[in-house]
């Protein structure tokens, strides 16, 4: 049932081939930044994660009004793996923040709007995983999760907003490829695309194992009448 | 009447009702409020300044601790011998239900807050220059945008396990808006606000209430529905 090639590897071969291109764009090919040194490569990083956490993220919110209408098990486990997928890259995005900040700055972290926005981010999402893994039955399951994503993600732009009345911190504004020098673009949207086709790529992979433990706890109290059962079951868990 | 504003005010007066029959909710969450301003004295420097600069902070801090626990024993009356249930059945439509019950959290946290403020201007003391109403419609603004999200994940999570955790983990990072404008704003209410920013802020948090009493509503039928 499980054997076999799935197309999504073609997507996250794509994805790691460019990643790797890409990185290597950024370490050896394009020209190191004025201001940052060596230690700011780590921009053709951070930035791509940056926009795919974000696109990630909305990408959950239409997966969870899209949930809450059909109530299909298949949009659960999608909505499922695209939290977890926009969590991952948020702390990720996190990481590598602190990761450029402490040597360019001497600080792991700052008060900055994006700063405050992306770790409220990560804590409210990661609470949206703790709540499914509490609730009970599949339905409440599913309803409670795409709530709950439907209203932490409408936060988002009401966080950033706020938080910029805070005093304002030491990063530097947004980077889009028109405010980024040339010599920097093929990397960076190496690396953008690569973020996003691993991130389908996961997600995939996810919604498809749910599935598959899904119909195999479905399928256990007949299979274990029949005689292939424990096999059957192993497989799947396996 | 609109039939929604009728049970959402039938919801609303039962909830008030069993307030001040049962007192025992508003009295603990009281005495657990009044504790934590004490609290926040011990753990900062005994310094009257820096204890004058965030009197808001902690006020605000208060309110939103406790309002955990009475949105949790909010619902945890509902969830009780399935009444939540008993509601359902009757023909009452959930934006009623939503309403009512936000409403009533709304009120029981502005009873909260006028106990407080009284307090918190004492113990820390601390004097209002700015203007009262903008004082006064900061906790009305900010009691409600605590209540309308934590009146929705309180139906939740009083039906999940490990509900004490739920509550604050999935309230508190999405209330950091409203936490941060009440602060401030409450802030310059007490220090006198020399350049006009507390309307800015006010507006912050009454968009907020907006969105979250609208989405909320919306929301609230399916959650307890499923």
């Amino acid at each position: 049932m499980s054997s076999g090639f799935h197309k999504e590897h073609l997507i996250g071969a794509l994805g790691l081939a460019l990643l790797s291109y890409g990185t290597w764009m950024a370490l050896f090919v394009v020209p190191p930044m004025s201001h940052f040194q060596e230690v700011g490569r780590i921009f053709f990083l951070h930035v791509p994660t940056a926009w795919n956490s974000l696109l990630v993220l909305t990408g959950a919110f239409v997966i969870a009004i899209g949930a809450l209408i059909n109530r299909k098990r298949g949009w659960d486990a999608a909505l499922e793996a695209t939290v977890e997928v926009g969590v991952l890259y948020t702390a990720l995005l996190l990481i590598q923040g602190t990761i450029w900040a402490r040597p360019t700055f001497n600080t792991w972290w700052t008060w900055d709007p994006r700063l405050l926005t992306a770790a409220i981010l990560l804590v409210a999402f990661a609470g949206v995983l703790s709540l499914r893994s509490f609730a009970e039955g599949r339905d409440r399951r599913l309803v409670w999760t795409a709530a709950a994503t439907i209203v932490a993600y409408v936060d988002v732009p009401i966080v950033y907003f706020i938080v910029k009345w805070l005093p304002r911190g030491i990063h530097q504004p947004h980077s889009f490829p028109s405010t980024v020098s040339p010599d920097y673009h093929i990397a960076l949207r190496c690396n953008a695309f690569a973020l996003l086709f691993i991130a389908i790529w996961l997600i995939a992979r996810r919604t498809r194992l749910t599935l598959l433990r899904d119909a195999g706890t479905a399928m256990a109290p007949a299979a274990e009448q029949g005689a292939d059962g424990s096999a059957m079951l192993a497989g799947v868990d396996g | 009447m609109n039939p929604v504003l009728r049970q959402g005010l039938a919801v609303l007066s039962k909830d008030m009702l069993l307030d001040l029959r049962g007192r025992s909710r508003i009295s603990a969450v009281l005495f657990f409020a009044v504790m934590t301003l004490l609290l926040f004295s011990f753990a900062a420097e005994p310094d009257p300044e820096s204890m004058r600069r965030h009197a808001a902070g902690y006020l605000w801090l208060a309110l939103l601790l406790s309002s955990i626990l009475a949105l949790g024993e909010s619902f945890r009356s509902e969830v009780e011998d399935e009444a939540l249930e008993g509601l359902r059945l009757l023909p009452v439509d959930p934006r009623a239900l939503f309403y009512g019950k936000a409403l009533s959290n709304t009120l029981f946290l502005l009873v909260l807050a006028v106990v407080l403020l009284p307090l918190a201007l004492g113990l820390y003391a601390v004097e209002v220059r700015g203007s009262m109403t903008h004082l006064a419609g900061f906790i009305v603004l900010g009691s409600a945008g605590l209540a309308a999200p934590g009146s929705l994940y309180a139906a939740m999570t009083s039906r999940a396990r490990g509900q004490d955790v739920l509550l604050p983990l999935l309230l508190f990072p999405l209330v950091v808006p409203v936490l941060i404008a009440c602060v401030k704003g409450t802030g310059l209410c007490f220090s006198g606000d020399a350049m006009g920013q507390s309307s800015s802020l006010l507006s912050v948090v009454g968009a907020f209430d907006l969105v979250y009493w609208s989405v909320c509503g919306l929301l609230f039928g399916r959650v307890i529905d499923e």
